[in-house]
This record gives C-alpha cells, structure tokens and sequence, in this order.
C-alpha cells in the first residue's frame, strides 16, 4: 500500500505520523508528477544517437538510462518542462501540445 | 550516599552532562553559557567521557548539528544564551516539529538591544511559541536536578519534544552554591540508556524525517505537537515523582511556597523566587502577613488550571516578568497568569511587574514593597494600573 | 558568629578578588557552611573595578540578590579608596578590611567617617616576602578569615593545606609560601 493510501489529505490530525515522519524510503516514486503536463516529448529513436545530453539535464530524472542508453521517457513523472527537446542535437526529441493522455 | 559538593550553576549542569555522557555535543560559545562546552571539552579531553564534540561556526550550526545528530539516533545535547539561541531560531522550531528529544541548557541572558550580557528571560520567552518544554530553576541545585529529569520527559514516546533547561545567567551560573549531587551510577539508571524507535542510522528501517507540510498537513501536525505538549504534563509529574523518591527533592509544574493561607501571593520565575522567599520569611515572622508565592518551574506546557486554582483564594497578586514584550497588559508570565485567572473567574486584583531586565538587581525590601502594595490593592480594589516596575528609575 | 555573615570584596579585574571570594566560599564549605560567592559581572577587563561576594551561613542561603549591607568589606586595591565608596551600607558593628601599606589613621581619612573597625594588611608586602611575588590574594583571604571568625584559625589553616596540596600538586614549592602568607596575615590581624 503506497503511502498516500495511508495518509493522505482527508487524514484527522491524529492519523499524522509523529513529526510527519515517513517510515518508507522513495517515497517520492509514489506521487505522479506527469499529471501536471501540458505538453508531452516525444522521442524518436530512429534519430537519437544515444549521445545522452538529455538524461542529465532532465529535472525530474524522466529519462531512464539502461546499460549506457537512453530509454523512453518515464512519463509517470515527466512535467513536460522541453529541456530535454531543447538541448538535443540531432532533433530527436520534440514537443507535442497536451498531455498525452494515450500514454499517461 | 548523596554528594555535599560546592559548584557553579554552570558547573552543575556540565557536571550532569558528565554523568549522562550523552553521544553528541555540538555547541559554540556564548557568554554566560560558555563554561558548559569549555567544561565538557576538559571531562573529553580527560577521557572522562566519550560524547562526540563537535566544534561548530555558530549557533546556527550548533543547534542543526544537534537536530541532525538526534534525527540519525543520537543523545544529543548544546548549550547557549541569548543572541546565541536567536541564532538558533530556525532550528528551535525544526528540532520541536521534528519531535527531536534534544536536551538544550539555556543560560538566560538579555537579548540585545541595548547589548547586554545579564540575565533576563527575554531569550528563553521569546522562543516560548517554539515548541520546546521549557523548565526553570531558582538555583544551582534545581539546574542540575531539571537537567537530569530533562532526558525522561523528552524522550518519553508519548512526548518526544526538545526541552530547555534554563537558569538565570550569572546569578546561578556564575555563583558558586552548595548542592547535593547524585552518584553516577544513579543518574545513568535515572535517565537510562537511549533507545530511539526510528531513526536515520538504523540500517533495518528506511525512514525520511522533516518532510515538506503543505496547507494540507501543516495544521494537523501542530496539532499533534500540541498533543505532545499536553501529554507532556503527565510525564512531567511521572518523572518528578520518581525523581523525589531517589534524592526526596520535590518538584512539580510550580512550588507553592507558604501559599496554605496566603492572602497576597506574587508569582515568578528563576532565581529572585529565593529572594522572595527572604522576604516572606521577615514579613510573616515581623508581621504575620500571610504572603506567599507560586514559582512557576514549568512554563511551557503552561499549567494554567494548576496556577488558577493555586491562586484561587489570595486577595491580591503580583505577577513578575524579567522580560518585555511591549503588549499593553503584561509581560509573558502575566499574560499567562491573567488568562488562566480569568477563565477561572478568579477574583483577585492583579498586577504585572517588570523587575530584573538586563540583570537589574532585585532585593528583599524590593519584594517587601511588592507585598505592601497587594495590601494597598486588596483594601482599596484599586490597581495601579495593569503593569508597573521595580528599580525603575522614574 | 551571626548566622548569616555578609561579605563584599572591592578590587581590580586581573587581581584575583572573585577568586578570593570563590576561595573563601569553598573554605568555609569545607567546615560544613552553606555558601554563596558570586562576582558582580559586567563587561569589565583587567584593571576596571570590580566586586565579588560571599554570604556563609548555617542555613540554606535563599536570597540572590547582590549585597547592600554587608557585616564585612574587603579592599584589594586601595587605589579604589578614592573612587569607590567601600564602606557603602558597611554595617558599623563590622569592619573594613584594607590591603595597604598605610596607617590605619591614614586609611581612614578615605573611608568618608565609617565609624566601624578598620583593619589594614600589606598583603603585597607578605607576599613578596613568602611568595616573591604580588598576589595579594591568601593574606587577604586569611586576614578575612581572622576578621570575620566565620571559622576557626587552625581550621582554617588545616582546610587551605589540603586545598593548596590538591591546587599546587604540580608544584609543591609554593605551598610552604602559601601558608606562611596566611599565618602572616593571621598574625597582623590578631596584633590589631
């Protein structure tokens, strides 16, 4: 059960842990971020060369790196802030107005 | 066998220090507290005991170290005055959400300005909205015997909350008194070993601590901090209980000193409650007035009900302040009092005096004028006004 | 004896008087007194005046106010005597005890007509003698002692020995000197 089950904004005062501690770690994978998106990236992996200067510059650590390569985007956590389209050289990455709801 | 020993205020409390060896100490000097880290360093540098001292660039530093270490699971302890503790403002209020059991010995010192360095409560008032367990002494021996009962009330699991120890600068932390310390072997088992239940460093439980409250969360977890402070009462009792069976000193949320058949009663904290007492000696011995007095040990949890009902037959009170706070009816204590009173339909005249600031001296014959003036109060139902001062110049 | 004997020390930051006060608080707590010392503390350094206290008593000491009128008063430095008002509130059944090399006549003409016993030590004199040095602070500790009769001179004598053997255990030469100081002293009040 995610904390947010536990505790959450409907909790009385009494169902506060003590000094609002946690008692899990990571819970921040919990909160959904991506709900706040107004306009999505997409990534083409045709054009990507896998030169990774997008991976680092991402605020929300939304783009998984797995054995030396970029993955798609973790769009459970991306807020769609264009960074990543931004800093790409080769063109594969653009925005696409809204959520993308098919995704999210 | 209790130990008939000479000491310092200042000495105490690091005495007791000692006894506990708690596992951390950061702590930077600031005068009149500075002794307790200078005496805590020599009982290290001795091999005496094996607290981690950390030497810090400020206050600021010494009171987040501390909140640091007692989040990972650590005892940890500092002390300070005035505008030291100002600089530890931010964290008073982290260390008191947090519900970090830290012990901090407060020598009171006026804050400036004017730049001071005699004792005045406006330190330890100003912070009194913290979230801390405040405790008072009136002398060297209740600083010591307050700073051991410290470690079962803050650690106590229906509590957690940082207490400060406080004691008037200079006049108890620099003079030197007689006292009756308690063997090593006693403290240790009094205050017992420290076992947190969750904390950072424990490798089985992954915990964060002091996470961001929005609006949603804010309210609620003061709440709960409040429900610390009212459990707290309970605890506090408890542990004075258990206190006075080891040594037989007495203590509560306040001593009521010739209060049985009082009729005038001042109310007051720290040091010039022994004075006051000098006075109600040679008043009831000279005259038979029946004066009394109401030391307030406990501030915060604040024991209205208690105080109330203490007050609840005297005829006239005089509540004293070492500390301002500019509002147009008292000074802390007084508003204390005064409210407590008035929700108790209390019928006495009241009066707030402001004595002591910035280690104004008070003496005997100052509280002797106190008590004819409650007289003077009693007989004509007319009050001064709703403050006035000792030793002001007018 | 009275029960509660009041004393008030008047010297110069750096000359040891809150030391003297602190000493004369752990003496007389050693012969099973209840006692105070406390210095009067402001922002002074060496040199600029300062003033200490003890109360001693038989009983517990409640009080922790400063002392107005005290039974005794200790004087240094007597370059303070033009300065200060030393015998301020000075009870006239106590005394004033002054660290000089002057008659005790000349001392009183700078003591603004306290009527009361004046006692004049050369605390700087016995302790170059026995010491090589200026402290002037055991012969004026002792010739309090003397003065006041808050305890007995052989006890006394017995509790600084013990004290100085723990305080001087590094180097035991001075305590010969030490106590030599305050038999000196001891022996200037008792001719008085």
């Amino acid at each position: 059960m995610a904390i947010h089950d536990k505790i959450n904004e409907k909790s009385p005062w009494t169902d506060i842990t003590e000094g609002n501690k946690i008692y899990e770690a990571a819970t921040s994978r919990d909160f959904c971020t991506g709900e706040w998106r107004t306009s999505t990236p997409i990534w083409d992996d045709e054009k990507c060369r896998q030169c990774l200067l997008c991976a680092p510059v991402c605020p929300d650590s939304s783009i998984p790196v797995r054995k030396g390569e970029r993955t798609d985007f973790d769009y459970k956590h991306c807020k769609g802030c264009g960074i990543c389209a931004k800093v790409c050289p080769f063109g594969a990455i653009h925005m696409k107005e809204g959520k993308n709801e098919k995704i999210f | 066998m209790a130990i008939r020993e000479r000491l310092s205020g200042n000495e105490a409390v690091a005495y007791a220090i000692k006894q506990i060896n708690p596992d951390v100490m950061p702590a930077f000097p600031i005068t009149p507290s500075t002794e307790i880290p200078q005496y805590m360093a020599n009982y290290i540098a001795n091999g005496e005991i094996d607290t981690e001292f950390i030497h810090v660039e400020s206050e600021h530093s010494a009171m987040s170290a501390t909140v640091g270490a007692s989040a990972a699971g650590a005892r940890a302890v500092t002390a300070t005055s005035s505008c030291g503790m100002a600089l530890m403002w931010e964290e008073l209020y982290v260390a008191a959400s947090n519900r970090l059991p830290i012990v901090l010995a407060l020598v009171n010192r006026a804050l400036s300005g004017p730049i001071n360095i005699n004792a005045d409560h406006s330190d330890s008032m100003g912070a009194r909205d913290s979230g801390w367990i405040q405790i008072y002494a009136e002398s060297n021996q209740e600083v010591y015997d307050n700073y051991i009962q410290a470690f079962p009330i803050a650690e106590n699991k229906n509590v957690h909350l940082p207490v400060m120890v406080c004691q008037d600068g200079f006049i108890t932390s620099h003079g030197v008194e007689n006292i009756m310390l308690i063997e090593d072997d006693k403290v240790k088992e009094f205050v017992g070993e420290y076992k947190p239940e969750h904390y950072l460093l424990n490798a089985d439980e992954r915990i964060a601590i002091g996470p961001y409250a929005v609006s949603n969360y804010y309210m609620e977890t003061k709440r709960g901090q409040r429900q610390a402070m009212l459990d707290a009462r309970a605890v506090i009792l408890e542990v004075a209980e258990k206190f006075e069976k080891m040594t037989g000193r007495k203590y509560g949320f306040f001593e009521e000193y010739r209060m049985d058949d009082a009729e005038y009663a001042i109310v007051i904290i720290g040091s010039a409650a022994g004075t006051c007492k000098a006075s109600i000696e040679h008043i009831r011995n000279t005259t038979g007035k029946k004066v009394g007095l109401i030391k307030v040990r406990v501030f915060r949890p604040f024991p209205e009900e208690e105080i109330a009902r203490a007050l609840a037959n005297v005829k006239a009170v005089a509540i004293m302040d070492r500390s301002e706070m500019f509002a147009g009816t008292s000074g802390p204590l007084g508003a204390e009092v005064r409210a407590a009173m008035y929700q108790a339909h209390a019928k006495a005249e009241v009066v707030n005096y402001f004595y002591g600031l910035g280690g104004r001296d008070i003496t005997v014959s100052d509280f002797e004028r106190v008590y004819e003036n409650l007289e003077k109060m009693a007989e004509t139902h007319t009050v001064i006004g709703m403050y006035d001062y000792i030793g002001l110049r007018k | 004896m009275k029960n509660t004997v009041e004393i008030r020390w008047h010297g110069r930051g750096g000359q040891g008087a809150k030391t003297a006060a602190l000493l004369l608080a752990d003496v007389a707590f050693k012969t099973g007194k209840h006692v105070q010392g406390f210095p009067e503390y402001g922002p002074e350094r060496m040199g600029a005046p300062i003033t200490a206290y003890n109360r001693i008593s038989d009983d517990e000491i409640t009080v922790h106010s400063n002392i107005y009128e005290p039974d005794y008063v200790v004087v240094v430095d007597e370059t303070l005597l033009d300065s200060i008002d030393v015998t301020k509130g000075l009870k006239e059944d106590g005394a004033v005890i002054v660290n000089t090399k002057h008659t005790k006549d000349e001392i009183m003409r700078h003591l603004n007509g306290y009527k009361g016993a004046v006692y004049t030590v050369d605390a700087r004199d016995i302790s170059m003698k026995t010491l090589g040095k200026n402290y002037p602070n055991s012969p004026m500790l002792a010739a309090t002692v003397a003065v006041s009769g808050v305890m007995g001179e052989e006890e006394f004598l017995s509790e600084m020995e013990s004290s100085f053997q723990h305080k001087f255990a590094k180097k035991p030469e001075v305590i010969d000197g030490n106590m030599q100081a305050l038999r000196l002293a001891f022996d200037i009040i008792k001719k008085h």
